[in-house]
């Protein structure tokens, strides 16, 4: 056993983060959101960026064009996605790449951009639809494919997170079927740990921002870091992520390597400590910077709201800690 | 990152549980909860076994009489025992993990042919006198002295909250030496034998009402200065060399034990009524117990993360305090579930009406000092928050 980053790994994260800092920096970020937002809020020149540096092809086979790699890795990538904050539907478009064919290829080469959403949602609300290629449908038949013209719905006029364009849409169309139950499954197992990587790079981003901002602010002659009820506030943010990583490799792990655990524990268990580290450690870091957590110019907001929309995508709290009781 | 175990690994799990298979039905019947010398005599019954079995100080070096396992193996052993029902390490939890390491790493030759075959072969009972009465959180603030008299130190002054102090041979003790230097560099590591004259025992009754700990008075008590370990006011040095022995595997036992009570519980709410319905069928505590499953999945794999982290260093990670503060918190909330399952049957600290109330009030009441015994988690979160966020100390 050696459950500790090898060295290709160490160098796949460091590589993706430094990807992401050179194309997609805290300054291209805050200008999409405040000054250039795009249809679907997808940039779609930074995705193709994202398809050649292999975001979507990641765990596509080699003699398949992919790149070959496991859900570790994977995982590992899709955490600096969060750290970057990232936008668009990532874990979808990478999970349809794994269903080969012309959807596959396309989702892949970052030709098609795909979007997922579950057929039994009440109400349905459709990530993304502007930008989309593609949408998807799970549901208990296995995954419908249909054409996002053919999605009747009306675009939501206040999107909590301003990354997360939403359509509100009364009835999805039939669709195609495209791939059985088991591979629906598959989605959900798979998109559960990926997005849980995703909240697992905003709960770290989360703690350095706030740790950082408690190591500058000064208030009663003091940095406000030196309070223990700051200091303690960080102290949690730091301990929820290290617990939501441990869960999260563990799971990514896991699904490569089913002996080595349960994925029917391992992945519920990686989804909801994530989850909870991502939005607590959203509130948290509001209250380490005071007033200026409040405010739309610092970045905090931008972490929590994310962080909301992926808590409720292949599967929120409920339904993870109901999937885990059920295993007792 | 690999969750598999080598060949070699799962070898030595598969001749660990042949032997428990063996050795666990030959063990004494338990001893009632409150008979410390009928608790010291199993537990070192215990010791024994391991030690003819070869499996005494596990992670202990090789040199030193230990197995120089690896700390995978240490993993390994801990989750094995527990799973297989066997004795915690119980009475001789100072000797061989606190004071048995730190003889071998800062002691004498002498020293260590001296001590360290009793602890190996549970011969020897050690307790630990750091904390005092003004002492406990800022342990350096401690004011218990040692006097030099020719080749004697004679101590005066007491400790408090001394574990197994009643049924131990040996103390391992932090005195002062030095009144007027900084706090920390007027501190010495000593071996004070339970059986010299001057020390008075007096029993502390817990919160259960049992006495698992005592205060312990000093009084003119003498002991050869062949008994220091280090040198003379270096002894927080030496204590903190003991800490260097954690290879994140201090709390495997008990996530595997916390498991497998969730298990319990579920069966437990799954039997027990709240009004027309089971327990099991009320929503919010059925997803109290999905939350809390997922807890311990996730610090066993954070168990795992931090064994491989130490096996890769040579060294601990800063990660002990992390685990701490998430598994002695969450362990608490499992036995607040429990109370909470037990409805009015939690009022009892015995079986009644056909429920475990005994031992999961015992427990419930025992959890109350987990955030509190071996550095409280205000002070765990300060380290965290200093040490490895880098924030800044308070003064
Ligand atoms: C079951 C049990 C067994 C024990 N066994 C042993 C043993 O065998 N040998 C031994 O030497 N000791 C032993 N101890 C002692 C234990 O290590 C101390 O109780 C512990 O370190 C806390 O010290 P204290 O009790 O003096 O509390 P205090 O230090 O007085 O703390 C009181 C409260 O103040 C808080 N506090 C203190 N300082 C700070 C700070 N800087 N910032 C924020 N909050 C602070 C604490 O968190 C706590 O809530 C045992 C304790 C228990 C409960």
């Amino acid at each position: 056993m050696d459950f500790q980053l090898s060295d290709d790994q160490r160098d796949l994260a460091t590589g993706v983060r430094e990807f992401c800092e050179g194309r997609f920096d805290r300054d291209r970020m805050r200008n999409l959101v405040d000054h250039d937002r795009k249809p679907g809020m997808v940039d779609k020149k930074l995705w193709q960026e994202l398809a050649e540096t292999g975001f979507f092809s990641l765990r596509v086979a080699e003699d398949e064009g992919g790149v070959g790699l496991g859900t570790a890795e994977a995982a590992l990538v899709y955490e600096e996605a969060g750290r970057a904050l990232l936008p668009g539907p990532l874990v979808a478009t990478h999970l349809a790449a794994s269903l080969g064919g012309e959807l596959g290829a396309g989702a892949a080469s970052g030709e098609l951009i795909v979007g997922v959403v579950e057929g039994d949602a009440s109400p349905i609300l459709v990530e993304h639809l502007d930008a989309l290629d593609v949408l998807l449908i799970l549901d208990e038949d296995g995954i419908r494919k249909v054409a996002p013209a053919d999605v009747a719905g009306t675009a939501v006029k206040n999107p909590v997170d301003p990354f997360t364009p939403l359509h509100h849409v009364e009835a999805l169309p039939e669709g195609e079927l495209v791939a059985d139950a088991e591979t629906a499954a598959r989605f959900r197992r798979e998109g559960a740990v990926l997005t849980a990587a995703v909240q697992l790079g905003i709960a770290g981003k989360l703690t350095e921002l706030a740790t950082q901002y408690a190591k500058e602010r000064e208030q009663f002659g003091r940095i406000i870091g030196s309070f223990q009820a700051v200091k303690h506030l960080c102290a949690d943010m730091l301990v929820r992520t290290e617990i939501a990583r441990a869960a999260v490799y563990s799971a990514a792990v896991t699904l490569d390597d089913p002996v080595v655990g349960d994925a029917a524990v391992a992945v519920p268990t990686a989804k909801l400590m994530a989850d909870d580290a991502a939005t607590r450690n959203g509130k948290d870091a509001t209250q380490v910077h005071g007033g200026m957590g409040f405010t739309w110019e610092v970045d905090v907001h931008l972490y929590l709201k994310r962080a909301w929309v992926h808590a409720t995508q292949y599967g929120d709290a409920d339904d993870n800690e109901e999937a885990l009781a059920a295993t007792l | 990152m690999d969750l598999r175990y080598t060949e070699a690994e799962e070898s030595f799990r598969a001749e660990l549980r042949a032997w428990l298979d063996e050795a666990l039905p030959k063990l004494p019947p338990k001893p009632d909860r409150n008979d410390w010398p009928g608790r010291r005599a199993y537990d070192t019954t215990w010791q024994r076994m391991l030690f003819d079995a070869g499996y005494a100080g596990i992670h202990w070096p090789v040199e030193a009489g230990g197995k120089g396992a690896t700390p995978t193996e240490h993993l390994i052993f801990l989750e094995e025992t527990e799973r297989a029902g066997a004795p915690y390490v119980g009475a001789n939890f100072v000797g061989l993990l606190h004071a048995g390491p730190t003889i071998n790493a800062a002691g004498s030759e002498e020293q260590r042919r001296k001590y360290l075959p009793g602890i190996l072969s549970g011969e020897d009972v050690w307790c630990q006198g750091f904390s005092e009465p003004g002492a406990g959180s800022d342990l350096a603030s401690l004011r218990c002295r040692a006097v030099r008299d020719g080749d004697e130190y004679v101590i005066n002054g007491s400790k408090i909250w001394t574990s197994h102090a009643e049924v131990a041979d040996y103390c391992e003790m932090l005195v002062r030496t030095d009144q007027d230097a900084p706090k920390h560099k007027g501190i010495t590591w000593l071996i004070v034998p339970m059986d010299t004259p001057g020390i008075t025992i007096r029993p502390l009754e817990t919160v259960m009402g049992t006495s698992e700990f005592a205060e312990v008075f000093f009084d003119d008590v003498r002991v050869p200065v062949a008994n220091r370990v280090g040198d003379e006011n270096d002894g927080w040095r030496v204590t903190m060399v003991t800490l260097s022995f954690e290879r994140g595997t201090a709390f495997v036992s008990e996530v595997v034990a916390s498991q497998r009570l969730l298990h319990e519980l579920a069966e437990l709410a799954k039997k027990v009524t709240r009004k027309d319905a089971t327990a099991w069928d009320d929503v919010a505590l059925r997803r109290e117990l999905g939350h809390l499953t997922a807890e311990f999945e996730a610090l066993w794999a954070l168990t795992k993360w931090n064994v491989s982290e130490a096996a890769r260093a040579g060294m601990p990670g800063v990660g002990g305090s992390v685990f701490k503060l998430r598994f002695s918190e969450t362990k608490q909330k499992l036995y607040e579930l429990a109370h909470r399952l037990l409805d009015r049957a939690a009022l009892v600290v015995e079986d009644v009406a056909g429920l475990p109330s005994g031992d999961l009030m015992d427990e419930r009441l025992s959890s109350l000092s987990y955030t509190i015994a071996a550095g409280t988690s205000q002070i765990q979160r300060n380290i965290v928050g200093e040490r490895i966020l880098g924030l800044p100390k308070e003064r």
